[in-house]
């Protein structure tokens, strides 16, 4: 599986700037909230409507894939600390990237059935 | 001209692994003077109390790295470590941690030379033969003041072992070659005369290589020599992930004539 073999300096540089993604667009995220009063933009009609536009579903994804990425490599990160040798890491790498892709995979199906694209 | 002494207590974890004994504490009453460091008060309970203390030590002056303890509660060299500095009447010594026992104070350095053997500390260079059989087959480099001051911190490293025990990632991950191996790996990577550099970082660019460092920091804050290892560390993986380029020209070699 390439995604196994990549080396460790380069799935760091896929951490990192996830990271600085994320960061970035939770940023823009929360200062959507604050374009009308907080708890009038988590009203349900106000929260359906950012689902219909298109810019602010392409940012729910985007957060939603780098915050997965960076997250579970933090998890694979620690796991692998825990215990050395091959079958432990080769088990934990898997068992993190199906569960990403999991996540990834489940909060679009949400995030499509929300824009009812 | 008479110095005033003053008595202290000396704490000393005790086992020995051959014999099943369980671990415990002895203590020993001391006469210390200012001057006196926790390696002469260890030497005078193993001379005057208990001559089965099990320490090790050889040059007294911080040079050969051998003493390297736990001193109430931080890891420093016995031979370099006052009594006074201390500021407590009950000095505790403990083995090193994250380092295999042998028999009380002496620790197992065979897993903390082979991290370092394995990035292989010495110069790389195709212009220098391996085996220099005759005289005249001794090469010189030609090096700047300012190319040596590039690596000079990291070279003072005596291999005493305190970063390699203070770093919490040691403890848990006993594949991560730890601070001085990584900090050694920067010293050849930034030296002038070495071009080793891809064979080393392939060897530290791994699942418990140098990313596994989380900058706690402590590696600098023991080591006895002002070496930095987590300076080194951290502009090893810039230059792992291309923030910094490593623009080094090998150095030539001194002719005979010059």
């Amino acid at each position: 599986m390439p995604l196994l073999k990549l080396r460790e300096s380069q799935i760091m540089k896929i951490h990192y700037l996830t990271g600085i993604c994320a960061v970035f667009f939770v940023a823009i995220h929360i200062l959507f909230r604050l374009i009308m009063p907080f708890g009038q933009s988590l009203e349900f009609h106000n929260v359906v409507a950012n689902y219909h536009n298109m810019y602010y579903v392409i940012l729910l994804e985007l957060i939603l894939v780098f915050i997965s990425i960076h997250g579970f490599n933090g998890l694979r990160i620690i796991l692998i600390e825990l215990k050395q040798n091959q079958w432990w890491e080769s088990t934990i790498t898997i068992l993190v990237l199906a569960a990403m892709i999991g996540v990834v995979a489940y909060g679009t199906r949400t995030i499509i059935i929300g824009s009812q694209l | 001209m008479s110095e005033e002494t003053n008595k202290i207590k000396l704490k000393v974890y005790r086992t020995n692994y051959n014999k099943e004994e369980s671990p415990h504490y002895d203590e020993f009453e001391v006469s210390v003077k200012r001057w006196t460091t926790v390696l002469d008060a260890l030497l005078d309970a193993k001379s005057y109390s208990d001559s089965s203390l099990g320490i090790r030590y050889s040059c007294r002056m911080a040079s050969c790295g051998s003493c390297g303890m736990k001193i109430n509660g931080k890891p420093r060299l016995a031979c370099y470590t006052k009594i006074s500095e201390l500021n407590d009447q009950t000095i505790v010594c403990d083995p090193l941690p994250s380092f295999p026992r042998i028999r009380d104070l002496v620790t197992d350095f065979t897993e903390f030379f082979s991290h370092h053997k394995k990035i292989e500390p010495y110069i790389h260079n195709e212009k220098v033969p391996i085996e220099v059989v005759n005289k005249d087959d001794l090469v010189e480099f030609k090096q700047t003041p300012e190319d040596v001051d590039k690596y000079l911190q990291f070279s003072y490293c005596i291999k005493c072992g305190l970063c390699y025990s203070a770093c919490p990632t040691v403890a848990t991950d006993t594949k991560f070659p730890g601070p001085q191996a990584l900090s050694q790996t920067y010293r050849y990577m930034a030296d002038n005369r070495d071009s080793g550099e891809s064979t080393r970082l392939d060897i530290i660019d791994d699942r418990h290589g140098i990313w596994r460092c989380h900058f706690a920091g402590s590696c600098s804050n023991v080591c006895p020599k002002g070496v930095d290892p987590a300076l080194g560390i951290q502009l090893l993986k810039g230059h792992l992930i291309g923030i910094t380029k490593n623009d080094k020209k090998i150095a030539t070699l001194r002719s005979k004539e010059e």
